[in-house]
């Protein structure tokens, strides 16, 4: 009986001290950022698991994607053949464009070009295990030159930004995260709005857009949305996706709707990340913590 | 000895499969929560120091990966194995029930706390939505994980209390 009594005695005795270190470990978080030598550590000793699990998925993938027959695939040549024929006319088209562009901006000497960032790729290697929020992590990090903040895309849509780097891993929290947002703008308007993450739009995976003017620009569904230049993170052209739904607000000064994103967040396999951010871009500026 | 390293491998591996192939099994979004299954089985199981500090690491690893403050999940986990270890006097190997409702109250506690404290805190009160869109359905799910996985860590635990037993009866 008395050892008993003294058995729980101590488990009492640990869920106090365990709560207390929890307790400290979170009052530390909220002072400092990143998670300091623990996060090390588990960067060295998980991480290489995950890019194990994550190689062999890939091979079984890929072993699957064999077994398309033949007819399949010539189908598929068939369309890619055509796309291909399409694709050309529209790149002399706008190749003409391009020079002609470059020529007027030498004229306006705009030496800023927005279009071509320095980018890596890099493999999707574990995504966040509980249903509440939406990050994952990928194999890339300080020594290939990721940094945090910087932009993350997967074909030819924004996907997230990097909140968190290791030496040899990052974590990206994606545009759909409850906690992400992004400033925007209209394409062909250049109106700016926000776009925010919602939980609860994130299993349909649509984005939610607010704080657009409410102005006489006409903004209909299937515009395109991009990342804006006033934003102090996201660098400026970004694709993030097309209008699908807009409605004035209730304070008849804005509007708000919803955004189909460019990018399928639920197959996410590889990724790209942009290596220079928008702070670097701009000469070190503090914005301050606009977004 | 052994005992740890194979408790702490199980956890391993719900944490890594949990980010990796139930994330391609996931219905309606919703992935299963392993890691309660394996904390709430180990707190009923072993006792609540045990459960304890299993909920301890497995919430150490779900806060360095998934979450955003250190220590959130760990404090969470670590008090459901704990109330977990005092249901040990009711648990028997063969009543597949009480697992079932403990790991079922499990995971609904942690489902209603990860909401008050992470999303009412921001001013976030569309309770219902997250009930009826992540909070029930992870736990229906999570629910028919556990009738494989409980089995499976059921298993090894009785082999490694076997395996004991036979050990501590050679040196008595």
């Amino acid at each position: 009986m008395k050892n008993k009594s003294q058995s729980s005695f101590s488990s009492k005795y640990w869920l106090i001290i365990i709560s207390v270190v929890c307790v400290i470990l979170l009052g530390i978080e909220r002072f400092t950022d990143g998670g300091g030598p623990l996060r090390f550590i588990a960067g060295y000793t998980v991480i290489p698991m995950q890019e194990g699990i994550s190689y062999v998925g890939r091979f079984m993938s890929d072993l699957s994607d064999n077994f398309e027959t033949l007819d399949e695939m010539k189908k598929a040549n068939e369309k890619l053949q055509s796309k291909v024929d399409e694709l050309t006319t529209d790149n002399t088209r706008l190749r003409q464009e391009q020079y002609e562009l470059e020529r007027l901006r030498e004229l306006y000497k705009l030496d800023e070009n927005y279009s071509d960032y320095e980018k890596i790729g890099a493999h999707v290697i574990a995504n966040n295990g509980s249903n509440w929020f939406a990050t994952f992590t990928i194999d890339k990090g300080t020594l290939d030159g990721v940094k945090v903040d910087s932009n993350v895309l997967a074909g030819s849509g924004l996907v997230g930004i990097v909140t968190e780097v290791g030496p040899n891993y990052a974590q990206v929290r994606s545009i759909i995260d409850d906690a992400s947002n992004v400033s925007a703008m209209m394409l062909s308007t250049s109106d700016t709005c926000m776009v925010r993450g919602d939980l609860e739009l994130m299993s349909d995976g649509r984005l939610h857009f607010e704080k657009l003017p409410n102005n006489d620009n006409v903004v209909e569904p299937g515009e395109q949305v991009v990342t804006s230049h006033v934003s102090s993170r996201f660098l400026q052209g970004l694709f993030i996706g097309y209008v699908s739904d807009i409605d004035v607000d209730a304070n008849n000064l804005t509007r708000s709707g919803y955004i189909t994103p460019a990018v399928d967040f639920s197959k996410l396999q590889e990724v790209l990340v942009i290596t220079t951010t928008k702070r670097e871009m701009t000469g070190g500026e503090d914005t301050g913590e606009g977004e | 000895m052994k005992r740890k390293l194979i408790t702490l491998l199980i956890i391993l591996v719900c944490f890594l499969l949990e980010s990796s192939v139930f994330h391609r099994l996931s219905f309606a979004s919703v992935k299963p929560n392993l890691l309660i299954v394996v904390t709430s089985s180990f707190g009923f199981m072993r006792g609540k120091k045990e459960g304890m500090f299993v909920g301890f690491s497995a919430g150490l690893l779900a806060d360095l990966f998934w979450g955003n403050a250190l220590g959130f999940n760990m404090l969470l986990y670590a008090v459901i194995g704990y109330m977990n270890g005092s249901f040990k006097r009711m648990f028997y190997d063969d009543d597949v029930k009480l697992p079932i409702v403990l790991i079922g109250a499990s995971e609904l506690v942690y489902g209603l706390s990860t909401y008050a404290c992470v999303y009412m805190l921001q001013g976030d009160f569309a309770f219902f939505s997250y009930l009826f869109g992540i909070i029930l359905p992870e736990l229906v799910y999570t629910i028919l994980v556990t009738l494989i996985l409980y089995q499976i860590i059921l298993h090894i635990n009785k082999k490694l209390e076997a395996e004991e037993q036979r050990s501590a009866s050679k040196f008595v």
